[in-house]
Formats: C-alpha cells, structure tokens, sequence
C-alpha cells in the first residue's frame, strides 16, 4: 500500500479541476472548451476513484460512478461536437465570442 | 300595501324594455321596438293608475291624513346600522302623483314617437332611450333613501343626455348634449355635497328617518356664519336647480331643444325638469324649518320665472320659446314652494306647486308634442317658416290653443286653477313675489300667443308640394288625450291629495282675487293678438324702440357669454393653465426623472448581459466560489 | 520515500503539466494532443491506484473515443495549424484570480478536513465482480442506471445525427 494520503490526490483533483475551469472560461474556440471540460470531468472521476479507494475499499460505488461519469462524457462530447458543427454551419466560427446573438 | 310587485314592476317595465330593445332592437326588431315600447308602458301606466287609486282611495288614509308607505325596500349597501343605501319604494302622495304623471306623459310620448320617429335609422335605439329615462324617472320618484334618488338623478341625466345627442351626426346636439351633462353634472356635485352634509348630520341616507331628523328644532353647528343646515340645504337645491333649469344654471335647457322634439315633451317639459321641484318637495319638512334655504329657493325661482319668461318674448325658435316657458313655469312652482309653509292652510304654496307640476306637465308636453307635429310638417324650427298653418292642421290648431289657454291661466282651463293656487299663496306670503308672479303670468300669456299666433295665424301659409297634413293616428291620439287633460286637470280636487302634511286642504276660488291674473292674461292674449294676428310691421317697430332690452333678451341676456367667459378665460386661465404647468412640470417631471434613472441605471445594468457565455461562466464561478466561502468562513 | 510515492508525483507533475499546456497552447492541434496526454496521464494514475479496468475505459473512451472524435472536429472546422486568438485580456485574469482562489480554497478545506480511512483494507477490483454488480438485479446491484444510460447514449447519438444533419429546407 502507498503512504500517498487520500488528500495529495485530492489536490491533484482540486488542480485539474480549475486548469479545466481555466480554460473553460479564457479559451474561445469552443472545441477547446469542449477539451477544458473533459478535464473537469476527469479530476471528478479522479476523486471518485480516490474516494473508493481509501475510504471505502470493499466497495465498488465509486468505480461505478466513474464509468457511468466516462459513459456520459462521451455522450456529451459527441452532442457537443454536433452542436460546435451545427453553429459552425450557421456562424462560420467556433468562437464562443461570435455567437453572442442572445443578449440585451 | 301588499301589491308591491305591482309597484316594483311599474319602474321596472321600462327598464326591461331599454334593455330588450337596447340588446336586440337593432338588428332583430327593429319594426317591432315602438310596439314593445308603447306596449311596456301601457302596462306601467295602468298599473300607476290603480296603485294611485289604491293609496289615494283605499288604504293611503290614516286618519284623515296620507301616510308615506314604504311599498318594499331592501338593503343594497349597508355601511352601519343607521347609515345604509337602500332600494325601495316610497309611496305618498307626490310620489304617487308623480308616477301616475311620469308613466302617462311618457306613454303619449311613446305612442306620439310611433309616427314622429318612423322610419328613423336608429328607432329602436330611440324607444330604449325612451325605457332607459323612464325607468330612472320612475325610480327617482319612488326613492325611498336620498342616495338611492342621487343614483336615479344621474341616471336621468344620462338619459336626458343620450336622448339630447341623439342626432349624434350633429355638431350642435352634440355639443348641446355636452352642455346638458356637463352644467347638470356640476350642480349635481353640489347635490351630492348637500347630501353629504345633510346625512352627516342625521346619520342616515334614509329619508324618513333623515326628515324626521332634520325637521326637528335642533343646534346645529354653522359654517361661514350660515347654519350647517342651510348649507346643506342650499346644495342640495343646487342640485335640484341644475335639473330644473333655475336662473343661473338653466343653460342647457334652451339647447336641450336639439333632440327630437317628443322627448323634449317628456323630459324637458314635463318630467326631468320638474325632478328639482320634485326633490324640494320630498325634503320639504326640512325646508320649511329653515327659513334662509326657503328664501333662496324663493327668490331662485322667482328671477328664472320673470327672466325666462322676458327671453321667451324675444326668440324664434318655437322649441326654445317653449323651453324658456318651461323654466319659467318650473320658476312659479319654486318660489310657490319658497313661500310656503309646512302645515294646514299656510301648506298652500306646496300644494299649489305641487297642482302647477302636475297641470303643466300636462300642456306643457301637449305644447311641444304640438310643436313637433308642426316642425314635422314644415321641417323647420323657425317662426319665420311658419304661419297659417290653421288650415292644415286643425287638430294641432285646437290642441295648440287649448294648452295656450290653459298655460295663459284663463279659467276653466287647467293652468288657471293651479296658477291661481300660487298666486294666492304668494299674496299671503309676500306681496313682492306676488307683484312679479302677477306681471310674469301676464307676460306668459303674451309670449305663448304670440308663439300661437305666428304659427297658426299671421302671415298665409305657403307650404308648397307633398305634405302629410297632421301624420297619423298615433301622432293625433296624445294631442286629444292630453289636450282633455289640459281642460279637465284642473277640477281634480287636487287641494284633498296632495299636500305637505298630508292633511287635506280646503281651497275655494276666489273671484275677486283671480281678476287681477285674468286680466293680465287677457290683456296679454289681447295684446298678442293685436302685434301678430297678421302680418304687419308693428312688432318690428316695437322691438326697434325697445332696442338695447329686446337685444339682449334676444341674446338671452348674455348669460352663456358670462358662462364662456368665466369658463375660458378665468378657470382655464386662472386654474386650467397652472394646474397643466404643474402637471406637466412637476409631476410629469418627477415620474420622468424615475423613468429617466431607472432606464440609465439599466442601461449601465444592461451590458452584463453581454451574450458572452464564458462571462457567464466566469460570474456563475467566481459567485460559487464567494458563496462557499463566505458560507464556510463567515457563518 | 518508496518507489509508489514517487511515481504517484510524477504522474500527478505529468498530468498538470500537460493539462496546463492544453489550455494554454495557442495552436488548437497541440492542445488536443496535450489533452491526450493529460488523459492518458489519468489513465497511469488509475493503474496507479490499482484499478485497471477503469484505466482501460479511460484509454479507450478518452483517448481512443473522445479525444479522436475532437481532432476530427477541428479538422472539419477549421485549419489546424492556426493560432487561435487570444483569450480576452481581462477576462483571462480574473479567470486566473478566480481560479488560484479557488485552489487555495478548495486545497484549504481539504486540508482541514479529517478524513476517516479504515485500518489496512485491501482494495481489490476483480472485474468480474464489476461486471456482477453492473447487472445485478437485487440491492446495490446498477442494472437500472446501466439501462438508463444505454437509452442516453442511444439519444445522444439520434441527437446528434439531428442536430448536426443538413436542413433540407436549408438546402433549397
């Protein structure tokens, strides 16, 4: 067993998060916030993975958890890209700056 | 008295009628609207007339004296126990007198309307008009509470308003139709002042309980150095002389002419005018306690009776004569009720104004339903188109003369009996009132033949081309009706009906007495006769030496100019003006400065919204962030 | 200092390292191969902490599924060798405010908190057991979200077919 305590992954987690939140809200190609938030999802399932692992280990919940979490991020990605295109057809850009139609 | 459906059908009849016709008239039944008019108060009618010989021959009397029987009322608002507005049905002898009058003018005018009106685009409209007055006339009259009389006071003038606007195409029914609601409208807000104030201090709207109240010697506060009770009093009367057509409030009257000529038979001779004499009467007990109001209401009506009657010596217009002779006739019940007392032999000036309401509204109405079978033939209002016109309408002729006589008081005919009633009462009272009543009813008589005279004398007729004589047997039955009542009214033994206290009154004619009005009238009969019998110059001379008094009554004495004048130059100047400026200033300024701040403040709110998603996300983060951790670390 | 703790460092170092690069690179291609290694570095991390099977759902859904599916989408919506713009000035620092604020928050709280391990208990992942549990019917069994969640995916996929299929009326 590793002397790595519960709470180093945890930052670890803590710090993918907001890179991920960083680059959700400073980049403005949308494929690239599309990647951002792949990132949060990840540090999510990080500490679901962690969680199980030190404070629950005969169980299995988080496990279940990550890859029911994996599963929809898929899903997510694939609508989201459809989306990202179906904009780009109308747009000609994938800039989140450029579709600001819905405002005042 | 348990017939009180019959009763409360009486007002109620009319009412159904205005709105059958009001909802169905017009695309419907259209030819059928006179039909269910006339038939709605045939029906009240009859049913007046044996609730009238009901109260007055068999169950009214208490011993010797007319008893007011509330037929029916219900509470419709009550505010606390003693102060309520209810809906009823009074029934004493004015009352009574009233309906029976109010549901039979209205009838002949119903069924005079049947030929005047045809083939009128808006008929049916005009016989719901028609149900709409004479509902709210009948309900003024029965009103058992003094609210419930202000509501039907408005409703008539409602009425009176759509029925004056009627030719609504025309500019100047339209602006006389304003005119009416407006003037009457502001004196009405006098009414409801006096109302106000008159049930602040009895602490009811009910009028018995008021009467009895009020009546009673008391100390009363007083206002400006007048007894509360006269103020209350004199606004009220305010009210009643706006419906009545009194010196200086009658100005609509005149121009009131502008609607169809039968219902200025109905409401501007005979019923709707007569409401203020009408409402003095009702609250008579308490005028006869205050001496100051019964000054005033006599003085009121005595300078419109002089002043009407000078105006109408000098107009054209038939229908204006007429109307100028109804204010002034309406000015004779007044100072009649002015001079009277409460009770027994001095109650004679009530009952004599009572008897002249009564009298008058019957040739009165027979005069302009004469008036309009006239203006019916010549299409013109206008003296100077008529003349002559003996030959063509013998009828009308006939019917004409009689209710001249009878306005004129030459005896037997009705308004001699009645007059004279007043007259005497005056001479008791006060020989000032008298002498000018005397002079007045001798100018009466002249004015009312020299309208006879121009239209069915003076110069030969020249009516060329198709013409349909008198019109049809509808138009011709209301002349004889009421021309018979005309001559017969004034042998009702009136005196043992109707009185203030309700007691009947002994009253004997006095020949001695009536020689003066009788030859008064006679001369100015006579007098009338010589100037317009036939054409010639001589009225023209007169009018010429007279020159400045015959232009100014010829100008009505310039009483609607002072009006005009007051109204725009002075309150639109003086109030009008500031009160826009300031609305328009301040108050507008305030709301735009609200307005102003709240649209800079969103504008500068406004720009959050920028349609960026990622600052939206920004927000929504740092927000998180700041709650979890004010959370966490504050609370 | 066993050989576990410093490969648990290097692995956490890789990760940042390379997710940081991903959000920050100005060309979009690099960033998305950055992600790639940012997950794959997840997926060592998951070997790390002894369960296989989810670092091999992570390698195929991630980095063969998801990550593919993004370059694809950058090849079909713009040129890859581009620069991207620059994130708004403003913005990205208060983004950076935000963000170290919440990692020290976060970071904070965690290290306050006591968390409660249970003694020396193995953590042993048998997929079989996985796969039981996965599709057990009785208590603690996930047969129901699994059901769900095929019926989800089998909406995102007609969702997106419509969503990003050609108007017809478009066409005209």
């Amino acid at each position: 067993m590793s002397q790595i305590p519960l709470t180093h992954i945890l930052f670890l987690s803590t710090a993918l998060f907001f890179i991920g939140v960083y680059g959700l809200l400073t980049r403005r190609n949308m494929i690239t916030m599309l990647m951002a938030i792949e990132l949060i999802l990840n540090s999510v399932n990080i500490n679901f993975i962690a969680f199980n692992k030190y404070l629950y280990p005969e169980k299995l919940n988080g496990i279940f958890f990550s890859i029911f979490i994996i599963t929809i991020a898929a899903a997510e990605a694939a609508v989201a890209i459809a989306i990202i295109i179906n904009l780009y057809r109308s747009h000609h850009s994938v800039d989140a700056e450029d579709a600001s139609e819905l405002k005042y | 008295m348990n017939n009180h459906i019959n009763i409360a059908l009486i007002p109620l009849l009319p009412l159904a009628s205005f709105v059958i016709l009001g909802l169905f008239g017009r695309k419907y039944i259209k030819t059928f609207s006179g039909v269910i008019g006339v038939g709605s108060l045939l029906i009240s009618a009859l049913l007046s007339l044996q609730t009238a010989y009901q109260y007055f021959f068999v169950d009214g009397k208490l011993n010797g004296v007319y008893q007011k029987v509330i037929a029916f009322k219900y509470t419709w608002l009550s505010f606390s126990d003693s102060v309520s507005i209810d809906m009823g049905a009074l029934l004493d002898p004015i009352s009574v007198m009233m309906l029976v009058l109010v549901t039979f003018v209205s009838l002949m005018v119903h069924i005079f309307s049947l030929g005047y009106m045809k083939g009128e685009e808006r008929y049916s409209t005009y016989y719901a008009f028609l149900g709409l007055f004479t509902f709210s006339m009948l309900g003024l009259v029965l009103s058992t509470n003094i609210f419930q009389i202000y509501m039907f006071w408005e409703l008539v003038g409602v009425s009176s308003f759509l029925l004056i606007g009627y030719y609504f195409d025309k500019p100047s029914a339209v602006a006389a139709s304003k005119k009416a609601f407006i003037v009457t409208r502001f004196a009405d807000l006098g009414f409801l002042i006096g109302i106000l104030v008159l049930s602040f201090q009895a602490h009811t709207l009910d009028f018995q309980t008021l009467i009895d109240t009020l009546s009673k010697p008391q100390t009363i506060g007083s206002f400006m150095g007048v007894s509360i009770l006269t103020w209350g009093l004199t606004l009220v009367f305010m009210g009643g002389a706006g419906k009545s057509a009194m010196f200086p409030l009658h100005i609509w009257l005149p121009d009131a002419m502008e609607g169809p000529t039968p219902v200025s038979a109905l409401i501007h001779a005979a019923t709707m005018v007569v409401a203020g004499v009408y409402l003095v009467a009702r609250l008579f007990p308490v005028f006869s306690v205050d001496e100051a109001a019964l000054t005033i209401v006599t003085y009121v009506g005595l300078i419109s009776a002089l002043f009407a009657a000078v105006i109408a010596c000098t107009q054209t217009d038939i229908k204006r004569v007429l109307a100028y002779s109804t204010m002034s006739q309406i000015g004779y019940m007044m100072f009649a009720l002015g001079v009277s007392k409460y009770n027994g032999e001095e109650g004679l000036g009530f009952m004599g104004s009572m008897f002249h309401l009564f009298t008058h509204a019957f040739f009165k109405s027979l005069l302009f339903l004469c008036a309009g079978a006239v203006i019916h033939l010549v299409h013109s209002n206008e003296m100077k188109d008529m003349g002559g016109l003996r030959k063509y309408m013998p009828l009308t002729n006939a019917a004409f003369l009689i209710a001249c006589l009878a306005i004129a008081g030459v005896p037997p005919f009705a308004g001699f009996f009645s007059k004279e009633e007043i007259l005497l009462a005056a001479f008791h009272s006060n020989k000032l009132v008298y002498g000018v009543a005397l002079f007045t009813s001798g100018l009466t008589a002249f004015y009312m033949f020299r309208l006879y005279f121009s239209i069915f004398w003076n110069k030969e007729a020249h009516l060329h081309g198709e013409h349909h004589g008198e019109g049809s047997f509808a138009m011709k039955l209301p002349l004889v009706l009421l021309a018979i009542l005309s001559v017969g009214a004034g042998f009702i033994p009136f005196a043992s009906f109707v009185t203030a206290d309700g007691a009947a009154l002994e009253t004997h004619i006095d020949y001695a007495f009536s020689a003066a009005p009788v030859f008064f009238g006679v001369t100015g009969i006579l007098l009338a006769a010589y100037l317009y019998k036939t054409e010639n110059a001589r009225p023209q001379n007169i009018a010429n030496t007279f020159g400045g008094l015959y232009q100014s009554a010829y100008k009505k004495f310039y009483i609607d100019e002072i009006y005009l004048f007051i109204t725009k130059k002075i309150v639109f100047n003086c109030i009008g003006r500031p009160a826009a400026w300031i609305d328009k200033n301040i108050i507008n300024g305030t709301i735009n400065l609200f307005g102003n701040t709240t649209v800079k403040l969103s504008e500068s709110v406004k720009t959050i919204q920028s349609g960026k998603v990622q600052s939206y996300a920004l927000y929504f983060i740092s927000g998180a962030l700041l709650l979890a951790a004010l959370i966490i670390y504050a609370l | 200092m066993s050989a576990s703790v410093i490969i648990f460092y290097i692995i956490a170092a890789f990760i940042l390292v390379t997710a940081i690069l991903s959000v920050t690179t100005v060309k979009i291609f690099r960033s998305a191969i950055w992600l790639l290694f940012s997950l794959i570095g997840v997926a060592a991390l998951y070997f790390w902490m002894n369960v296989p099977f989810i670092a091999s759902v992570q390698i195929i859904v991630y980095v063969g599924g998801i990550v593919v599916l993004i370059i694809f989408s950058i090849f079909l919506t713009q040129k890859a060798g581009d620069a991207m713009p620059k994130p708004v000035r403003s913005r990205a620092i208060w983004s950076a405010l935000a963000v170290i604020f919440g990692i020290a928050f976060t970071c904070n709280i965690i290290k306050q908190y006591k968390f409660i391990e249970p003694g020396n208990k193995n953590f042993d992942v048998h997929i079989n057991d996985i796969g039981i549990q996965m599709l057990s019917t009785t208590d603690y069994g996930f047969v129901l979200p699994f059901e769900v969640v095929s019926i989800l995916l089998l909406a995102a996929m007609v969702g997106c077919i419509v969503i990003a299929m050609k108007n017809k009326t478009e066409q005209k």
